[in-house]
């Protein structure tokens, strides 16, 4: 039984297991870039599987649409990971052992050495070994009678190891972000609208950690003020910024507010959090008047559909005012549906937008009136009508325009539907993620232990004085680099050059 | 900012005449492989031998013709490697931002970095003639970019005006450039290492390998820190510093093949051939990763696209 764990320790922990483990680790995680994936596109993965049959069914069952949550790539990384440690440890106690090691003492035979070189000298071997310390300084080295041995490189070693601890590290503090991170996304409009974090059901998408619930996030508020946006001639976007005003930590107590210039690519880092502008939209709003004289004003968000020219799509929906008896309410109800083009290009009475900003903005707009469907305790789209209703003839479309700042329709029933302005939005992500300073720690230390460990090469040189009968003394220089013989020519030739040599010149 | 269009347009005659001259050095380089004779068998250079330089002096032979033609190769591969560059400079010039926004001029920088480490490789190792193998993949590249992948000096979008622009596309664009050539390099080992040697005049295996050793150790490092410094800015600009986009995804498992390569050149049973083998597939995931996921797939690195 013994025998048995300690074979399957050690075949675990060889090289060529953690070779195999590293080629199923890359295999593993090909499939995560060639078919979508749950994470990043929830809906292109419904689109896969629906259009696969009983192939896409099986990828699914597999887990191949979620690869890095599956159990099987964590089997992989989790044998890598042990064949790692159960490396490095007697690696470990090796190296300590070795730096407190002397070089090996000097070969008998040093012409069997991948370097060699050997000259006669006029010196005493006394004079060529205090030469070949002189050449050798900075090695650690070791005299014995007529000869030096000297190694150098133990460097290398340090940054072997330095790097696969970092890794390590990494992996572990990676593993800790996936459980007590979160991220959420939040659409707010800008000039006033306001974003705090205190529950999930303040965002509009939320993806937690597996040990975050969502009770308690740290609370902080942000209030977008004005947005403004960037764009070359043919409509590409150039820059995006927000001016903002926040408050966390103790500034909530006392309700100060902060100012800060929110940017793609800078975002506000406060209290362990972090908000990131994505994106951003228009708002158009819209007043209906309604037969008995009260009048309801909306902006809600509309969906980029172009993002090159912000041509946007959305439904804003009006409730009547003061009607009570459900039944009632939902005859009346009304939706505002269309196309926003913030620079309008009417082409036959089709409106299109040519351009991302805001240029004498015009809708084109469908009102439908009816029963939307909102009451039923269904989840539905802010950005479109349920066209349910519509097939069932519960929602009926009653108008049709395209409307300027300003301009009104006027529906069959007196109701009046007015375009009265379009503001922006930005969309908001706030991330969480605990570990991430240390993630950077161990990354900075791999490339660190990388370098070292690639560049530095353990290497040995011995030297040999031997008296001659005639006087003169016998010096051989051998080498041998320990790890990589590349490289080693060179710096073993000007060595050998500085012991053998040098009187010569 | 404007795009001054003349410095663009002479970027664009520099980009043509580099890739003019590195096909005329591929003719050259293939005229001395052609002609060349197989580089004679010496006796082994073992134990005792002089150290070269120190002790003994070899006369200096005259130089034979199809030498002096691969001279001329690897003179016009440096002419052209300096007009590449000239291209670069004008297009960063010309956009006023580090000339690396698109796909085109990452693969010309990518493809420059590849000839830089040639010439470099060339000056140490006795390979000059295998110039038509290397620069004939690049010169494709080249091709490939300078026509069907060809971008308009531009401005770049929002999320790509950070000075990590600079930082992060530059070191992994030159460590894939250094990349390609141990794959090409592994990929003559392969042919070369065979007990019938059909390649007589390739160098021998043994500075095949070692040359593929040697620059995969200096870009592999610099690959690392690109990959790391794209997480620290995907962690400015996407909100999280590891996402599992489809470009990240394939840089990771090319990045564990390549650690799969320095391993295997460390065990029994893979060294040469199987360690050369896992070269050419991290060089073909590269590939991979900048044609299929950049053109067919989507992701947030899309914009790197056209």
């Amino acid at each position: 039984m013994i025998a048995f764990l300690r074979n399957t320790w050690r075949g675990l922990t060889s090289m060529r297991t953690a070779l195999t483990l590293l080629f199923l680790l890359a295999l593993a995680a090909m499939p995560g870039a060639l078919l979508p994936q749950l994470s990043l596109n929830a809906s292109k993965v419904d689109e896969y599987v629906a259009q696969h049959g009983w192939w896409g069914d099986l990828l699914l069952k597999l887990g191949f649409f979620e690869v890095y949550a599956t159990p099987w790539f964590a089997a992989i990384y989790l044998l890598l990971f042990t064949s790692l440690v159960g490396c490095l440890l007697p690696r470990t106690w090796e190296y300590f052992k070795q730096m407190r090691a002397k070089p090996v003492l000097t070969p008998r035979n040093l012409s069997r050495m991948p370097h060699h070189v050997q000259a006669e000298l006029d010196v005493t071997p006394e004079e060529a070994v205090a030469r070949a310390k002189k050449a050798m300084r900075g090695w650690r080295m070791e005299t014995g009678e007529g000869t030096v041995s000297a190694e150098r490189g133990y460097l290398r070693e340090t940054g072997n190891l330095v790097f696969h601890f970092a890794l390590l590290g990494l992996l572990v503090s990676f593993a800790l972000g996936k459980m007590f991170s979160y991220e959420g996304q939040v659409i707010v409009q800008a000039d006033g609208g306001q974003f705090c974090n205190g529950g999930i059901f303040n965002y509009d998408s939320f993806r937690p950690g597996l040990r975050i619930d969502g009770t308690d996030l740290t609370p902080f508020c942000v209030e977008i003020g004005k947005f403004s946006a960037e764009y070359l001639e043919n409509g590409q976007p150039v820059g995006y910024q927000a001016d903002i005003r926040y408050q966390s930590g103790e500034d909530l107590q006392t309700n100060t507010w902060k100012p800060y210039n929110l940017q793609v690519n800078h975002p506000l880092r406060t209290d362990g959090d972090r908000v990131y502008l994505l994106g951003h939209g228009y708002t158009p709003t819209f007043t209906v008047t309604f037969p008995n004289g009260e009048k309801r004003t909306q902006g809600i968000q509309w969906l980029p559909a172009d993002q090159r020219t912000l041509a946007s799509e959305g439904a804003t929906k009006f409730d009547p005012p003061g009607v009570t008896d459900s039944e009632q309410r939902r005859k009346n109800q009304i939706a505002v549906t269309g196309l926003l083009a913030p620079t309008p290009l009417l082409h036959g009475g089709i409106l299109n937008s040519k351009y991302p900003a805001l240029n004498n903005p015009m809708v084109a707009v469908d009102v439908y009136r009816g029963d939307l469907g909102v009451d039923d305790g269904r989840g539905q789209s802010i950005f479109s009508i349920d066209m349910n209703m519509v097939e069932q003839g519960r929602l009926q479309k009653v108008a049709r325009k395209n409307l300027a700042l300003g301009e009104e329709i006027a529906l069959d029933d007196g109701t009046k539907v007015r375009f009265d302005s379009v503001n922006d939005w930005v969309s908001l992500q706030v991330s969480h993620d605990p570990t991430q300073g240390y993630v950077l720690v161990f990354a900075i230390l791999i490339i660190l232990g990388l370098g070292v460990s690639l560049t530095v090469k353990r290497r040995r040189v011995w030297v040999r004085a031997t008296p001659r009968d005639d006087g003169r003394t016998l010096v051989e220089v051998g080498g041998l680099a320990r790890t990589d013989q590349a490289g080693y020519g060179e710096e073993f030739t000007r060595l050998a050059r500085a012991v053998l040599n040098e009187e010569k010149s | 900012m404007p795009v001054d269009e003349t410095l663009a347009t002479y970027s664009d005659w520099l980009y043509r005449s580099a890739l003019g001259v590195y096909l005329f050095a591929i003719m050259l380089y293939a005229v001395e492989q052609a002609f060349a004779r197989a580089p004679r068998k010496k006796a082994l250079v073992g134990a005792g031998a002089p150290i070269p330089g120190i002790l003994t002096d070899e006369p200096k032979s005259e130089l034979s013709r199809t030498e002096r033609i691969g001279r001329m190769g690897a003179a016009l591969t440096v002419l052209g490697a300096l007009l590449h560059l000239g291209s670069l400079v004008m297009r960063g010039l010309s956009a006023g931002r580090a000339p690396w926004g698109n796909m085109y001029e990452y693969m010309s920088l990518l493809c420059l970095a590849a000839v830089v480490t040639w010439i470099v490789l060339m000056a140490k190792f006795p390979i000059r003639r295998l110039g038509a193998f290397v620069l004939t993949p690049i010169l494709v590249l080249l091709f490939l970019g300078g026509t069907v992948l060809y971008a308009e000096s531009a401005p770049v979008q929002p999320a790509l005006r950070s000075y990590w622009l600079v930082i992060h596309v530059s070191v992994i664009s030159i460590s894939s450039g250094v990349l390609l050539i141990p794959g090409v390099t592994s990929i003559l080992y392969l042919l070369k290492d065979s007990k019938a040697d059909r390649f007589p005049k390739l160098p021998s295996a043994d500075v095949l390998d070692r040359m593929s050793y040697r620059t995969t150790v200096i870009a592999f490092p610099l690959f690392t820190a690109g990959i790391i410094l794209g997480a620290i800015w995907a962690e400015a600009a996407w909100g999280r510093f590891w996402g599992w986009d489809p470009k990240e995804t394939v840089a990771f498992v090319s990045w564990v093949v390549y650690a799969a390569y320095l391993h295997a050149r460390a065990t029994a049973g893979w060294r040469g051939r199987g360690a050369a083998w896992i070269n050419v597939v991290g060089f073909a995931l590269n590939v991979f990763n900048l044609f299929f996921i950049n053109l067919v797939t989507t992701g947030l690195h899309s914009y790197a696209g056209l």
